[in-house]
C-alpha cells in the first residue's frame, strides 16, 4: 500500500482501532463457546459433587459478560457504509 | 377461581388487541410514519419468535427433567447473535441486495435460481415445521385445559381437539389478514412484526412476573432460592457433554435456518444497523427468559403434588397459590408465544410454498402468455399464500390429532430443529464458498433430509408406529448398518446426537463432494460471486487507494474527456489546494475521487470509474460496473442514433433544397432561352415584313412584283399571328386557365376531322387506318383532342422525309388504357431527344421545312395533361411514333366492349 503522503496519524490510529474492534467482535462467539464448555470439564472431571448452583451461576455470569462485551463492541463498531471504510486496507472483508 | 368462560373472553380481548396493534402499525406504515415501527427495539423484540410456547412452558419442564440442559436452547442463538459480524451481517446484506423473500429463496437464488433447490428446501421446511406448529396448538390447548380443570370440569379428548381446532382457525384468520394483505416486494409485514413485538413484551413480562413471584413470593429471595435449588432433586448437570455441545450447535444452527427465524432476522430487517443493536439486546432477552426457569422448576417440584406436569408449572404454580391474575398473565404469555410463532412460521412457509411450488407450477401450466400479465401472477400468489396458510395450519392441526397430543409431541421440538438445520451446509457453503454449486447443494439437502427422516423423524412417532421394533433393532431387511439409531453400527450414542451428527455430517460431505466434482452453470457462478463477495458489490465501493497512476496520465485522460482547458483548470486548482508548486498535483485518493466525479459528469459514473480504474489499476471491475458501463453505452448509442437520424434528415432537406435550387436555375435558364427564342421567332417575320413594306413605300415597281411583295407581307403576318396564337394557347394551357368544353363523339370521326384539317391536299402522305378499332365513343373536350391529332398528323406530313411517306393510325388497348398511335415510316428520333421534342421551341431537324415555331408538341402535351391523358414518344424500329393515351374517364363504359 503505497501512499505518497501519509494521512494524519490520528486517522490511521482510528482506522487501526476500528479494525481491532472488528477482530474482537469476531472472536466473541469463540470466547463464548470456550467459556460455556468449561463446566463440562468440571462435571466430567474429578466429579466433585458441588458443581450444581455454582455452575448455574457461572453460566449466567458468562452470559452477562458476553452481552456486555457485545454491547460495548457494538457501540464502537462502524457498520461499513456509514463512512468510507478506512480506505479498505485491512482486508477485513472476505477474500476477493 | 376464574370461570373458564372469562378466560376465553380475556383471550379474545387480547387477540383483538393484537389485531388493533397490527392494524394500527399497517396504517402508520402506509402513511409513511415508520420511524418508530422500524426501530431496533422492534427488530430485537420480533426476534423473540424464537421463544415459542415450547420454550415458554416447556423450558421449565425441561429443567425439571434434565437440569440445566434447557439453557443450551438459548446459548446457541446467543452465540450466533454475539458473532453477528460473521454470519448474520452477511445474510442480512445478501437478503437486501438480492431481495430475498425466504430461506428457500436464498438457497435457490444462490444456486442459480434453481427451482428444484427451492422445492427441496420448502419440503424440508414443511416437514420440519408442521410438528412444531402442532406443538404450539397443543400447548395452548393444554393451558386452556389447566384453567378448565381448575374450574372443576374434566376435559376429554374431544374438548382438546375442539379447542385446538378453534385456536388453529383463529390463527389462520389473523395470519391471512395481516400476512397477505399486500404483496410487498421485500416481503415485509409491518403489522405482524408489530404484533409480535407486543407479544414479545407480554411473554417476557409474564415469565419474569412468575419468576419474581416464585423467588420473592414463595422462596425468600435469591439466597434462599439457591439453597432450595441445591437441595432439590434436579441434577443440574445431568447431561453428557456430547449432548451439551450438540444442542448448543443445534440451536445455533436452527436459529438461522428455521424459516420463521430467517423471516424476522433477514426478510423483515429494515436496517442493517439494527443487527448491531440486537446483537446484545436479544441475548439479553434470552437471558431474562431463562433466568427464572430453574427457580420455577424447583419450586414447582417442591410445591405441587407428585405427578403434576412440569411443563405447565408456569401456569399451575400461580393457580395453586391462588394468584389468578398472575396465572392469566402467564396464560397470555403462553398464548403470545404460540401465536407469534405460528403466525410467522406460517407466513414464512406460505411464502415458500407459493413462490417455489405453486407459482412455478402455475407458470408452467399457463405457457408463455401467463408470465406476461403481472396482475394475474399477483392474484395467483396472494391466493396461493392464503390457501397455503390455511393448509399449513390444517396440517399442523392434523398432526396434532394424529399424534394424539401426547408426550410424543413434546420431544418433537428438537427433532424439528434438526430437520431445519439440514439447510445449514447449503446456506453457509453458499454464502462463504464460491465453489459451492447446485448439484452439491441438492445432493446434500436430499441426503440430510433422508437421514433425518430415518434416524429422527420417523422414529419420533414411537416404536411400531412407522418403523417397527424389528427394524429398529436389526435394521431394514436385516442390514444392521442401517439401524435408525445406530447407523454404521455405531451404538450407544444419544439418538438426537446420533441423528444430528450423521445427517449434518453426511449432508456436508455430499454437498462438498457434489460441488467439487460437478461444474456449475454460468448463472450459478455469477450468483456465487455476488453472494460470497456481497460486501464488495453492494453499497459504496471502496475509494481509490494505490496511486499507481501518474498525474500526467490522469491529465491526458481528463483532457480527452473534458477538453484541455477545463482539465488543466481542475489540475491547477488541485495543485493550489495542495499547496504545491509545479504543474501537477499529488495523486491522492481524495483527488482521484474528485476527478472521478468530474469525469462522471461527462461520461457517466460507471465509465468514469472503469476508466480511472484502468489507470489506477487498484480495483477489479465488478459485474455491476460492467453492466452499468453497458447501460451508459446503450444510452450513448441511442443518443448518437438519434443524432444520426437527425443529421440524415437534415441532409435530406439540404438535398431537396439543392434540387429545388437546381430546378429554379434551370427554369431561369429556360426562361432566358424562351425569351431569346421568342424574340428570334418574332423578329424573323417582322424583319421581312419591315423590309418588304419599305420597298413598297418607295413605289415605282410593276404590279406583279407589288402583288408578290404584298403576298409575302401577308404570309409573314399570318405566321406571326399563328405564332402569337400558339403562344397564347400554351400560356393559357400552362396556367390552367383553359376551360374544357365536353362533348361526345366517335374516335373515328375525330380522326377524320383531323386528317381533313391537317392540310394533306397534296396527297403525298398515305394514311392507313383500321376503322373497326376506331369505334370508340369518347366524352371529353373533342376540339382540343382533334387539335392534338391535327398536330401529330401535320408533323408526320412535314417531317417524314421518305419517297413514299406512310402514316399508320392505330388504336391499341391495354387493360383499361386506350391509346391512339401515330406511326410514320420516317427517320425517327434519337433516344436523347425523346423528351426534348416536347419542350417549347424544340426542333430536331433543320428549320427549312419547319413551318412552326416548335410549340406544337409542347401544346399537345399540355392539352393531353389537361384532359387527363398523355402523349409520349413511341420508339419504333423504322419511323417515328407518337402515342396519345386517351383519358380513362373519357371512354363511355357502355360502348367500351366494342
Amino acid at each position: 500500500m503505497s501512499r505518497n503522503t501519509p494521512p494524519p496519524i490520528f486517522l490511521q490510529r482510528a482506522g487501526y482501532r476500528q479494525r481491532r474492534i472488528r477482530d474482537a467482535a469476531k472472536l466473541l462467539p469463540f470466547l463464548g463457546m470456550i467459556l460455556w464448555a468449561i463446566p463440562l470439564a468440571w462435571v466430567h472431571g474429578d466429579a466433585t459433587t458441588d458443581v450444581g448452583t455454582a455452575g448455574l451461576i457461572y453460566v449466567f455470569v458468562v452470559w452477562v459478560v458476553l452481552i456486555a462485551l457485545t454491547a460495548f463492541l457494538g457501540s464502537r463498531i462502524r457498520a461499513d457504509g456509514d463512512q468510507t471504510d478506512a480506505s479498505g486496507q485491512g482486508g477485513d472483508e472476505a477474500p476477493r | 377461581m376464574m370461570p373458564f368462560s372469562a378466560l376465553v373472553v380475556v383471550a379474545l380481548v387480547y387477540v383483538s388487541f393484537l389485531f388493533g396493534v397490527a392494524f394500527w402499525a399497517e396504517r402508520r406504515a402506509a402513511s409513511g410514519k415508520t420511524a418508530w415501527l422500524y426501530s431496533p427495539w422492534i427488530y430485537t423484540l420480533s426476534l423473540s419468535v424464537y421463544c415459542t410456547a415450547w420454550t415458554f412452558y416447556g423450558a421449565v419442564g425441561y429443567a425439571a427433567r434434565s437440569g440445566l440442559e434447557f439453557v443450551t436452547i438459548y446459548l446457541g442463538p446467543t452465540l450466533v447473535m454475539v458473532g453477528w459480524w460473521w454470519i448474520l451481517r452477511r445474510l442480512v446484506r445478501i437478503g437486501r441486495a438480492q431481495r430475498i423473500t425466504s430461506i428457500a429463496d436464498l438457497v435457490s437464488s444462490r444456486f442459480g435460481k434453481s427451482t428444484q433447490i427451492g422445492v427441496i428446501v420448502t419440503i424440508i421446511a414443511i416437514i420440519a415445521g408442521t410438528p412444531y406448529i402442532a406443538l404450539q396448538l397443543q400447548s395452548v390447548t393444554l393451558s386452556f385445559a389447566v384453567f378448565a380443570q381448575s374450574d372443576g370440569s374434566v376435559w376429554v379428548q374431544g374438548d382438546f381437539n375442539q379447542t385446538a381446532l378453534w385456536v388453529a382457525v383463529c390463527l389462520t384468520v389473523f395470519t391471512v389478514l395481516f400476512g397477505t394483505r399486500n404483496l410487498d416486494a421485500n416481503e415485509r409485514h409491518t403489522g405482524v412484526v408489530m404484533a409480535i413485538a407486543v407479544e414479545a413484551v407480554v411473554k417476557l413480562f409474564a415469565l419474569v412476573a412468575v419468576g419474581v413471584f416464585v423467588v420473592w413470593g414463595i422462596a425468600g429471595g435469591p439466597g434462599d432460592m439457591l439453597t432450595r435449588i441445591e437441595a432439590s432433586d434436579i441434577d443440574l448437570w445431568d447431561q453428557e457433554s456430547g449432548r451439551w455441545v450438540s444442542l448448543i450447535f443445534l440451536s445455533a444452527a436452527a436459529f438461522i435456518c428455521l424459516p420463521r427465524m430467517f423471516q424476522v432476522l433477514v426478510v423483515e430487517n429494515s436496517d442493517e444497523r439494527h443487527l448491531a443493536f440486537a446483537s446484545w439486546a436479544f441475548p439479553l432477552y434470552l437471558f431474562a427468559m431463562s433466568l427464572f426457569v430453574v427457580p420455577i422448576a424447583v419450586v414447582g417440584l417442591d410445591l405441587l403434588p407428585e405427578g403434576s406436569n412440569p411443563d405447565l408449572f408456569v401456569l399451575t404454580i400461580p393457580l395453586f397459590q391462588g394468584e389468578t391474575e398472575l396465572a392469566v398473565l402467564s396464560f397470555l404469555g403462553g398464548l403470545s408465544s404460540a401465536a407469534s410463532m405460528v403466525i410467522v412460521a406460517t407466513i414464512a412457509l406460505a411464502t415458500m410454498v407459493s413462490n417455489h411450488i405453486v407459482v412455478p407450477i402455475w407458470l408452467s401450466t399457463q405457457g408463455q402468455q401467463g408470465a406476461m400479465m403481472s396482475g394475474d401472477v399477483r392474484n395467483v400468489i396472494l391466493r396461493a399464500r392464503r390457501i397455503s396458510i390455511a393448509a399449513i395450519l390444517g396440517l399442523g392441526f392434523l398432526y396434532y390429532r394424529v399424534s394424539g397430543g401426547g408426550t410424543a409431541l413434546a420431544a418433537i421440538g428438537l427433532i424439528s430443529f434438526a430437520g431445519a438445520v439440514q439447510v445449514l451446509p447449503a446456506m453457509l457453503g453458499g454464502v462463504f464458498w464460491r465453489g459451492a454449486n447446485r448439484i452439491g447443494a441438492g445432493l446434500g439437502l436430499v441426503t440430510g433430509l433422508v437421514i433425518w427422516l430415518w434416524t429422527l423423524f420417523l422414529p419420533s412417532f414411537g416404536i411400531d408406529a412407522v418403523i417397527s421394533q424389528t427394524v429398529m433393532e436389526q435394521g431394514p431387511m436385516g442390514i444392521a448398518a442401517l439401524r435408525p439409531q445406530a447407523l454404521f453400527g455405531i451404538e450407544g450414542l444419544d439418538p438426537l446426537v446420533h441423528g444430528v451428527m450423521w445427517s449434518v455430517l453426511l449432508n456436508t460431505v455430499m454437498f462438498i463432494l457434489g460441488s467439487l466434482m460437478t461444474f456449475p452453470h454460468p448463472l450459478e457462478r455469477l450468483q456465487g460471486a455476488q453472494f460470497v463477495n456481497v460486501f464488495d458489490h453492494s453499497k459504496a465501493a471502496p475509494s481509490w487507494t494505490g496511486a499507481a497512476a501518474g498525474a500526467e496520465d490522469l491529465l491526458i485522460m481528463s483532457q480527452r474527456i473534458l477538453g484541455s482547458t477545463e482539465a488543466q483548470a481542475i489540475f491547477e486548482r488541485e495543485t493550489e489546494r495542495q499547496g504545491r508548486i509545479g504543474a501537477f498535483p499529488e495523486v491522492t485518493p481524495a483527488f482521484v475521487d474528485r476527478l472521478e466525479r468530474e469525469l462522471a459528469g461527462s461520461v457517466g459514473a460507471a465509465t468514469a470509474h472503469a476508466m480511472i480504474g484502468q489507470l489506477i489499476g487498484g480495483s477489479s471491475v465488478s459485474v455491476e460496473d460492467l453492466i452499468a458501463v453497458a447501460d451508459e453505452a446503450a444510452q450513448i448509442l441511442e443518443y448518437s442514433n438519434r443524432l444520426e437520424a437527425k443529421s440524415a434528415e437534415q441532409e435530406r432537406t439540404a438535398r431537396a433544397l439543392r434540387d429545388a435550387n437546381a430546378k429554379l436555375t434551370a427554369l431561369s435558364i429556360q426562361k432566358d432561352a424562351f425569351l431569346s427564342q421568342i424574340s428570334h421567332e418574332l423578329r424573323t417575320p417582322m424583319t421581312s415584313i419591315r423590309s418588304f413594306s419599305e420597298i413598297l413605300r418607295e413605289g415605282q415597281m410593276p404590279q406583279e412584283v407589288l402583288t408578290r411583295y404584298a403576298g409575302i407581307i401577308h404570309d409573314e403576318a399570318v405566321r406571326l399571328t399563328r405564332l402569337l396564337d400558339d403562344l397564347l394557347d400554351l400560356s393559357v394551357l400552362e396556367n390552367g386557365q383553359v376551360v374544357l368544353r365536353k362533348s361526345t363523339g366517335r374516335l373515328g370521326d375525330l380522326i377524320d376531322r383531323a386528317i381533313g384539317a391537317a392540310g394533306l391536299h397534296d396527297g403525298l402522305l398515305e394514311v392507313r387506318r383500321d376503322p373497326a378499332k376506331e369505334d370508340v365513343t369518347l366524352t371529353t373536350d373533342l376540339d382540343r383532342l382533334v387539335q392534338v391529332f391535327i398536330n401529330l398528323i401535320s408533323n408526320a406530313h412535314k417531317y417524314c422525309e421518305v419517297d413514299k411517306p406512310v402514316l399508320t393510325i392505330d388504336v391499341t388497348r391495354q387493360g383499361n388504357m386506350t391509346a391512339v398511335d401515330f406511326i410514320d415510316n420516317g427517320g425517327g428520333i434519337s433516344p436523347e431527344n425523346y423528351e426534348l421534342i416536347f419542350e417549347k421551341f424544340s426542333r430536331i431537324s433543320d428549320e427549312s421545312k419547319a413551318g412552326g415555331a416548335g410549340l406544337g408538341l409542347a401544346i399537345c402535351r399540355e392539352i393531353m395533361h389537361r384532359l387527363g391523358g398523355d402523349v409520349s414518344y413511341l420508339p419504333q424500329r423504322h419511323g417515328t411514333g407518337f402515342r396519345v393515351v386517351l383519358p380513362k374517364h373519357a371512354i363511355s363504359p357502355a360502348l367500351e366492349k366494342t
